[in-house]
Protein backbone atom coordinates (compact mmCIF):
# COMPACT_ATOMS: atom_id res chain seq x y z
CA UNK A 1 0.00 0.00 0.00
CA UNK A 2 2.98 2.82 1.20
CA UNK A 3 4.47 1.29 -2.29
CA UNK A 4 1.62 1.98 -4.40
CA UNK A 5 1.06 5.52 -3.30
CA UNK A 6 5.00 5.86 -3.38
CA UNK A 7 4.92 4.92 -6.77
CA UNK A 8 2.11 7.74 -7.30
CA UNK A 9 3.31 10.16 -5.44
CA UNK A 10 4.13 12.89 -8.00
CA UNK A 11 0.76 12.32 -9.28
CA UNK A 12 -0.81 13.08 -6.02
CA UNK A 13 1.28 16.34 -5.74
CA UNK A 14 0.44 17.27 -8.91
CA UNK A 15 -3.45 16.85 -8.11
CA UNK A 16 -3.13 18.92 -5.14
CA UNK A 17 -1.45 22.16 -7.18
CA UNK A 18 -3.99 21.68 -9.83
CA UNK A 19 -6.88 21.96 -7.11
CA UNK A 20 -4.64 25.01 -5.08
CA UNK A 21 -4.80 26.91 -8.67
CA UNK A 22 -8.62 25.75 -9.48
CA UNK A 23 -9.72 26.95 -5.80
CA UNK A 24 -7.48 30.34 -6.93
CA UNK A 25 -9.64 30.63 -9.66
CA UNK A 26 -12.97 30.28 -8.31
CA UNK A 27 -12.24 31.88 -5.09
CA UNK A 28 -10.24 35.05 -5.42
CA UNK A 29 -12.68 38.59 -6.53
CA UNK A 30 -9.59 40.18 -8.31
CA UNK A 31 -9.52 39.27 -12.36
CA UNK A 32 -5.38 39.53 -11.93
CA UNK A 33 -5.67 37.26 -9.56
CA UNK A 34 -7.91 35.15 -11.16
CA UNK A 35 -5.52 34.61 -13.94
CA UNK A 36 -2.56 33.98 -11.56
CA UNK A 37 -4.96 31.28 -10.62
CA UNK A 38 -5.43 29.32 -14.21
CA UNK A 39 -1.45 30.15 -15.03
CA UNK A 40 -0.66 27.49 -11.77
CA UNK A 41 -3.21 25.34 -12.94
CA UNK A 42 -2.22 25.28 -16.10
CA UNK A 43 1.58 25.05 -15.40
CA UNK A 44 0.33 21.45 -12.99
CA UNK A 45 -1.41 20.17 -15.61
CA UNK A 46 2.04 20.44 -17.37
CA UNK A 47 3.79 18.98 -14.85
CA UNK A 48 1.25 15.95 -14.62
CA UNK A 49 2.20 15.14 -18.64
CA UNK A 50 5.28 15.28 -18.41
CA UNK A 51 5.51 12.65 -15.24
CA UNK A 52 3.78 10.29 -17.69
CA UNK A 53 6.15 10.44 -19.73
CA UNK A 54 9.27 10.37 -17.41
CA UNK A 55 10.93 7.06 -18.20
CA UNK A 56 13.03 5.64 -15.13
CA UNK A 57 16.89 6.12 -15.69
CA UNK A 58 15.95 7.62 -19.30
CA UNK A 59 18.28 10.30 -20.82
CA UNK A 60 16.88 13.35 -22.44
CA UNK A 61 15.15 12.36 -25.84
CA UNK A 62 18.49 13.66 -28.06
CA UNK A 63 20.22 10.88 -29.67
CA UNK A 64 23.70 11.42 -30.31
CA UNK A 65 25.42 10.02 -32.87
CA UNK A 66 27.79 7.42 -30.88
CA UNK A 67 29.87 6.36 -34.15
CA UNK A 68 30.97 10.49 -34.29
CA UNK A 69 34.56 9.97 -34.64
CA UNK A 70 33.99 7.26 -37.27
CA UNK A 71 32.36 9.63 -39.07
CA UNK A 72 34.80 12.46 -38.87
CA UNK A 73 37.34 10.16 -40.86
CA UNK A 74 34.82 8.38 -43.41
CA UNK A 75 35.93 9.98 -46.80
CA UNK A 76 33.41 11.07 -49.17
CA UNK A 77 32.63 8.21 -50.98
CA UNK A 78 32.64 5.99 -48.17
CA UNK A 79 29.73 8.43 -46.81
CA UNK A 80 27.80 8.40 -49.81
CA UNK A 81 27.76 4.77 -49.77
CA UNK A 82 26.66 4.60 -46.08
CA UNK A 83 23.79 7.09 -47.26
CA UNK A 84 22.60 4.52 -49.66
CA UNK A 85 23.03 2.38 -47.08
CA UNK A 86 20.79 4.23 -44.89
CA UNK A 87 18.25 3.91 -47.92
CA UNK A 88 18.35 0.56 -48.16
CA UNK A 89 17.29 -0.14 -44.27
CA UNK A 90 14.62 2.79 -44.40
CA UNK A 91 12.98 0.47 -47.26
CA UNK A 92 13.45 -3.11 -45.42
CA UNK A 93 12.13 -1.10 -42.18
CA UNK A 94 8.78 0.16 -43.63
CA UNK A 95 8.11 -2.95 -45.48
CA UNK A 96 9.37 -4.52 -48.59
CA UNK A 97 8.74 -8.25 -46.78
CA UNK A 98 8.45 -9.66 -49.59
CA UNK A 99 11.56 -9.23 -51.40
CA UNK A 100 13.80 -9.01 -48.68
CA UNK A 101 12.14 -12.27 -46.98
CA UNK A 102 11.83 -13.19 -43.47
CA UNK A 103 15.16 -11.73 -42.50
CA UNK A 104 14.09 -8.28 -42.94
CA UNK A 105 11.18 -8.92 -41.69
CA UNK A 106 12.88 -9.84 -38.57
CA UNK A 107 14.64 -7.11 -38.48
CA UNK A 108 11.77 -4.76 -39.01
CA UNK A 109 10.53 -6.76 -35.56
CA UNK A 110 13.47 -6.07 -33.37
CA UNK A 111 13.92 -2.60 -34.47
CA UNK A 112 9.72 -2.11 -33.77
CA UNK A 113 9.91 -4.05 -30.04
CA UNK A 114 10.02 -2.34 -27.08
CA UNK A 115 12.79 -3.15 -24.10
CA UNK A 116 15.71 -0.46 -25.62
CA UNK A 117 18.09 -2.42 -22.69
CA UNK A 118 17.13 -5.77 -24.62
CA UNK A 119 19.24 -6.66 -27.30
CA UNK A 120 18.06 -8.77 -30.02
CA UNK A 121 20.29 -11.27 -32.19
CA UNK A 122 21.28 -9.44 -34.87
CA UNK A 123 19.51 -10.73 -38.04
CA UNK A 124 21.15 -11.55 -41.06
CA UNK A 125 19.34 -8.35 -42.62
CA UNK A 126 21.58 -5.71 -41.00
CA UNK A 127 24.76 -7.65 -41.10
CA UNK A 128 28.05 -6.60 -42.53
CA UNK A 129 27.47 -4.18 -45.74
CA UNK A 130 24.24 -2.55 -44.36
CA UNK A 131 25.03 -0.23 -41.54
CA UNK A 132 22.18 0.22 -38.57
CA UNK A 133 21.28 3.83 -38.06
CA UNK A 134 23.37 6.13 -35.82
CA UNK A 135 21.50 6.27 -32.76
CA UNK A 136 20.67 2.36 -33.08
CA UNK A 137 23.09 -0.70 -31.71
CA UNK A 138 24.32 -2.92 -34.87
CA UNK A 139 21.58 -4.87 -33.18
CA UNK A 140 18.65 -2.66 -34.70
CA UNK A 141 17.66 -1.49 -31.10
CA UNK A 142 18.12 1.88 -29.47
CA UNK A 143 21.51 1.98 -27.24
CA UNK A 144 20.20 4.29 -24.58
CA UNK A 145 16.95 4.51 -22.31
CA UNK A 146 15.29 7.80 -23.32
CA UNK A 147 12.18 9.48 -21.72
CA UNK A 148 9.12 9.70 -23.97
CA UNK A 149 9.58 12.96 -26.34
CA UNK A 150 5.58 12.90 -27.32
CA UNK A 151 4.37 14.82 -23.87
CA UNK A 152 7.46 16.93 -24.47
CA UNK A 153 6.33 18.20 -27.62
CA UNK A 154 2.07 18.66 -26.83
CA UNK A 155 3.70 20.25 -23.72
CA UNK A 156 5.89 23.07 -25.86
CA UNK A 157 2.77 24.10 -28.11
CA UNK A 158 0.82 24.28 -24.75
CA UNK A 159 2.92 26.57 -23.01
CA UNK A 160 2.97 29.06 -26.54
CA UNK A 161 -0.58 28.76 -26.61
CA UNK A 162 -0.72 29.36 -22.97
CA UNK A 163 0.89 32.63 -22.53
CA UNK A 164 -0.95 33.57 -25.64
CA UNK A 165 -4.34 32.76 -24.32
CA UNK A 166 -3.08 35.05 -20.88
CA UNK A 167 -2.36 37.54 -22.80
CA UNK A 168 -5.32 38.21 -24.17
CA UNK A 169 -7.12 37.73 -21.22
CA UNK A 170 -4.88 40.25 -19.21
CA UNK A 171 -5.90 42.70 -22.14
CA UNK A 172 -9.63 42.46 -21.53
CA UNK A 173 -8.55 43.03 -18.13
CA UNK A 174 -6.92 46.09 -18.46
CA UNK A 175 -10.45 47.51 -20.95
CA UNK A 176 -12.59 45.96 -18.18
CA UNK A 177 -10.13 48.17 -15.91
CA UNK A 178 -10.51 51.35 -18.37
CA UNK A 179 -14.29 51.02 -18.57
CA UNK A 180 -15.62 49.74 -15.19
CA UNK A 181 -13.02 51.75 -12.69
CA UNK A 182 -11.98 48.37 -10.94
CA UNK A 183 -11.38 44.73 -11.11
CA UNK A 184 -12.58 43.21 -8.69
CA UNK A 185 -16.10 41.60 -9.35
CA UNK A 186 -18.14 43.41 -6.52
CA UNK A 187 -17.26 46.66 -8.15
CA UNK A 188 -18.18 45.11 -11.87
CA UNK A 189 -21.67 44.28 -10.42
CA UNK A 190 -22.24 47.43 -9.13
CA UNK A 191 -21.34 48.89 -12.27
CA UNK A 192 -23.57 46.47 -13.94
CA UNK A 193 -26.59 47.43 -11.74
CA UNK A 194 -25.77 51.48 -12.15
CA UNK A 195 -25.75 50.79 -15.94
CA UNK A 196 -29.03 48.86 -15.67
CA UNK A 197 -30.80 52.27 -13.22
CA UNK A 198 -29.40 54.72 -15.64
CA UNK B 1 13.84 1.94 -1.01
CA UNK B 2 17.21 3.00 -2.24
CA UNK B 3 17.80 6.92 -2.00
CA UNK B 4 18.16 8.48 -5.61
CA UNK B 5 19.41 11.57 -5.37
CA UNK B 6 17.32 12.67 -8.83
CA UNK B 7 14.73 11.28 -6.09
CA UNK B 8 15.18 13.24 -3.29
CA UNK B 9 15.25 16.57 -5.44
CA UNK B 10 11.59 15.76 -7.22
CA UNK B 11 10.50 15.40 -3.69
CA UNK B 12 12.29 18.89 -3.33
CA UNK B 13 10.81 20.86 -6.05
CA UNK B 14 7.51 19.01 -5.46
CA UNK B 15 7.43 20.51 -2.22
CA UNK B 16 8.56 24.35 -3.28
CA UNK B 17 6.28 23.94 -5.49
CA UNK B 18 3.41 23.17 -2.67
CA UNK B 19 4.77 26.00 -0.73
CA UNK B 20 4.77 28.91 -3.51
CA UNK B 21 0.86 27.61 -4.28
CA UNK B 22 -0.05 27.81 -1.22
CA UNK B 23 1.56 32.11 -0.70
CA UNK B 24 -0.05 32.64 -3.91
CA UNK B 25 -2.99 31.66 -2.41
CA UNK B 26 -2.85 33.32 1.09
CA UNK B 27 -1.56 36.81 -0.08
CA UNK B 28 -3.47 39.53 -1.25
CA UNK B 29 -0.71 42.26 -2.87
CA UNK B 30 -0.85 41.78 -6.43
CA UNK B 31 3.10 42.51 -7.68
CA UNK B 32 3.94 39.71 -4.51
CA UNK B 33 0.94 37.33 -6.30
CA UNK B 34 2.55 38.00 -9.64
CA UNK B 35 6.07 37.82 -8.50
CA UNK B 36 5.63 34.71 -7.04
CA UNK B 37 4.11 33.45 -10.32
CA UNK B 38 7.27 33.56 -11.92
CA UNK B 39 9.57 31.80 -8.88
CA UNK B 40 6.51 29.06 -9.40
CA UNK B 41 7.37 28.90 -12.87
CA UNK B 42 10.88 28.94 -12.67
CA UNK B 43 10.55 26.17 -10.22
CA UNK B 44 8.25 23.89 -12.11
CA UNK B 45 11.17 24.79 -15.01
CA UNK B 46 13.87 23.20 -12.97
CA UNK B 47 11.67 20.22 -11.81
CA UNK B 48 10.73 19.37 -15.83
CA UNK B 49 15.22 19.00 -16.04
CA UNK B 50 14.94 16.30 -13.36
CA UNK B 51 12.18 14.71 -15.27
CA UNK B 52 14.05 14.83 -18.92
CA UNK B 53 12.20 17.81 -20.23
CA UNK B 54 14.97 20.08 -21.53
CA UNK B 55 13.38 21.30 -24.44
CA UNK B 56 10.36 21.71 -22.13
CA UNK B 57 12.30 23.20 -19.57
CA UNK B 58 13.78 25.98 -21.07
CA UNK B 59 10.76 26.98 -22.56
CA UNK B 60 8.78 27.12 -19.16
CA UNK B 61 11.78 29.03 -18.14
CA UNK B 62 11.56 31.85 -20.73
CA UNK B 63 7.99 32.17 -21.59
CA UNK B 64 6.36 31.01 -18.31
CA UNK B 65 8.22 32.43 -15.86
CA UNK B 66 9.94 35.10 -18.31
CA UNK B 67 6.75 36.85 -20.62
CA UNK B 68 4.20 35.61 -18.78
CA UNK B 69 5.74 37.44 -15.82
CA UNK B 70 6.63 40.54 -17.72
CA UNK B 71 2.62 40.69 -19.22
CA UNK B 72 1.39 40.19 -15.71
CA UNK B 73 3.28 42.60 -14.49
CA UNK B 74 2.00 45.29 -17.01
CA UNK B 75 -1.41 44.26 -16.24
CA UNK B 76 -0.86 44.86 -12.73
CA UNK B 77 0.41 48.41 -13.65
CA UNK B 78 -2.47 48.87 -15.43
CA UNK B 79 -4.73 47.95 -12.96
CA UNK B 80 -4.44 47.60 -9.38
CA UNK B 81 -1.84 46.92 -6.79
CA UNK B 82 -3.62 44.92 -4.24
CA UNK B 83 -6.56 42.73 -4.29
CA UNK B 84 -9.70 43.17 -2.06
CA UNK B 85 -9.28 39.81 1.06
CA UNK B 86 -12.12 37.21 0.28
CA UNK B 87 -14.51 36.76 3.31
CA UNK B 88 -14.61 33.34 5.18
CA UNK B 89 -18.31 32.53 3.29
CA UNK B 90 -17.19 33.38 0.26
CA UNK B 91 -13.98 30.87 0.48
CA UNK B 92 -16.78 28.13 1.57
CA UNK B 93 -18.19 27.66 -2.35
CA UNK B 94 -14.91 26.90 -4.14
CA UNK B 95 -13.27 25.21 -1.63
CA UNK B 96 -16.04 22.44 -1.56
CA UNK B 97 -15.52 22.29 -5.48
CA UNK B 98 -11.68 22.26 -5.38
CA UNK B 99 -12.17 19.64 -2.65
CA UNK B 100 -14.83 17.86 -4.72
CA UNK B 101 -12.43 17.55 -7.85
CA UNK B 102 -9.38 17.03 -6.00
CA UNK B 103 -11.49 14.14 -4.99
CA UNK B 104 -12.70 12.85 -8.34
CA UNK B 105 -8.84 12.75 -9.73
CA UNK B 106 -7.46 11.18 -6.37
CA UNK B 107 -10.23 8.79 -6.97
CA UNK B 108 -8.20 8.14 -10.66
CA UNK B 109 -4.95 7.94 -9.16
CA UNK B 110 -4.61 4.24 -9.14
CA UNK B 111 -5.49 3.78 -12.85
CA UNK B 112 -2.45 6.01 -13.63
CA UNK B 113 0.41 3.55 -14.28
CA UNK B 114 3.69 4.00 -11.44
CA UNK B 115 6.36 6.54 -11.79
CA UNK B 116 8.88 5.85 -14.33
CA UNK B 117 7.27 2.69 -15.63
CA UNK B 118 8.30 2.08 -19.56
CA UNK B 119 6.27 -0.43 -20.50
CA UNK B 120 3.15 2.10 -19.84
CA UNK B 121 0.72 2.18 -22.76
CA UNK B 122 1.89 6.32 -23.08
CA UNK B 123 5.81 5.07 -23.15
CA UNK B 124 4.92 2.22 -25.76
CA UNK B 125 3.76 3.36 -29.29
CA UNK B 126 4.46 6.87 -30.64
CA UNK B 127 7.08 7.79 -28.73
CA UNK B 128 8.94 5.09 -29.47
CA UNK B 129 8.68 5.15 -33.11
CA UNK B 130 9.72 8.67 -33.05
CA UNK B 131 12.65 7.97 -31.48
CA UNK B 132 13.51 4.98 -33.47
CA UNK B 133 12.91 7.00 -36.79
CA UNK B 134 14.30 10.30 -36.28
CA UNK B 135 17.66 9.52 -37.35
CA UNK B 136 16.82 7.99 -40.32
CA UNK B 137 13.91 10.23 -41.40
CA UNK B 138 15.29 13.96 -40.54
CA UNK B 139 18.75 13.87 -39.05
CA UNK B 140 17.94 15.90 -36.22
CA UNK B 141 19.35 14.87 -33.01
CA UNK B 142 16.72 16.04 -30.77
CA UNK B 143 13.70 14.28 -31.06
CA UNK B 144 11.50 16.93 -29.70
CA UNK B 145 12.50 19.05 -31.92
CA UNK B 146 12.34 16.72 -34.92
CA UNK B 147 8.93 16.30 -33.96
CA UNK B 148 7.68 19.82 -33.56
CA UNK B 149 8.86 21.04 -36.40
CA UNK B 150 9.27 18.47 -38.88
CA UNK B 151 6.78 15.47 -38.13
CA UNK B 152 3.97 17.71 -36.55
CA UNK B 153 4.89 20.31 -38.89
CA UNK B 154 1.55 21.68 -39.86
CA UNK B 155 0.50 21.64 -36.10
CA UNK B 156 3.42 23.77 -35.14
CA UNK B 157 2.03 26.21 -38.32
CA UNK B 158 -1.30 25.99 -36.75
CA UNK B 159 0.21 27.26 -32.78
CA UNK B 160 1.70 30.43 -34.65
CA UNK B 161 -1.62 31.18 -36.40
CA UNK B 162 -2.98 30.75 -32.77
CA UNK B 163 -0.26 33.18 -31.26
CA UNK B 164 -0.75 35.45 -34.86
CA UNK B 165 -4.68 35.81 -33.66
CA UNK B 166 -4.15 36.42 -30.31
CA UNK B 167 -1.32 39.10 -30.48
CA UNK B 168 -3.97 40.54 -33.23
CA UNK B 169 -6.43 40.44 -30.16
CA UNK B 170 -4.52 41.68 -27.84
CA UNK B 171 -3.95 45.15 -30.42
CA UNK B 172 -7.60 45.47 -31.14
CA UNK B 173 -8.13 45.56 -27.17
CA UNK B 174 -5.73 47.16 -26.13
CA UNK B 175 -5.82 50.22 -29.20
CA UNK B 176 -3.41 50.00 -32.30
CA UNK B 177 -1.80 53.45 -32.21
CA UNK B 178 -2.25 54.69 -28.52
CA UNK B 179 -4.45 55.10 -26.29
CA UNK B 180 -7.80 56.83 -27.62
CA UNK B 181 -9.08 59.60 -25.37
CA UNK B 182 -11.92 58.40 -23.05
CA UNK B 183 -15.29 60.33 -23.49
CA UNK B 184 -15.80 60.44 -19.81
CA UNK B 185 -12.01 62.15 -19.11
CA UNK B 186 -13.38 65.39 -20.22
Amino acid sequence: MVEFFAERFNYAVVIILMMTGLYVVFSSSNLVKKLVGLSVFQTSVFLLYISVGKVAGGRPPIVEPPHHGEGEAVTGAAAATAEAGHGAETEALVGAEPSHGAEAAHGADAAHGLAPTAPAPAPAGFGGDIPAPDHMTPDGVLDAVYSNPLPHVLILTAIVVGVATLAVGLALVVRIRETYGGIEEDELHQGDLGAERA
Amino acid sequence: MTLDPLQILDVAFLAMLLVIAFAIVRLNNLFAVVMLTGVYSLVSAVWLLVLDAVDVSFTEAAVGAGVSTVLMLGAMLLTAREAKPVSASRRLGPLAVSIAAGAALFYALPDLPPYGAADTPANSYVGLEYLERTGTDTHIPNVVTAVLASYRGFDTFGETVVIFAAGLGVMLLLGLNGRKKKEDSK
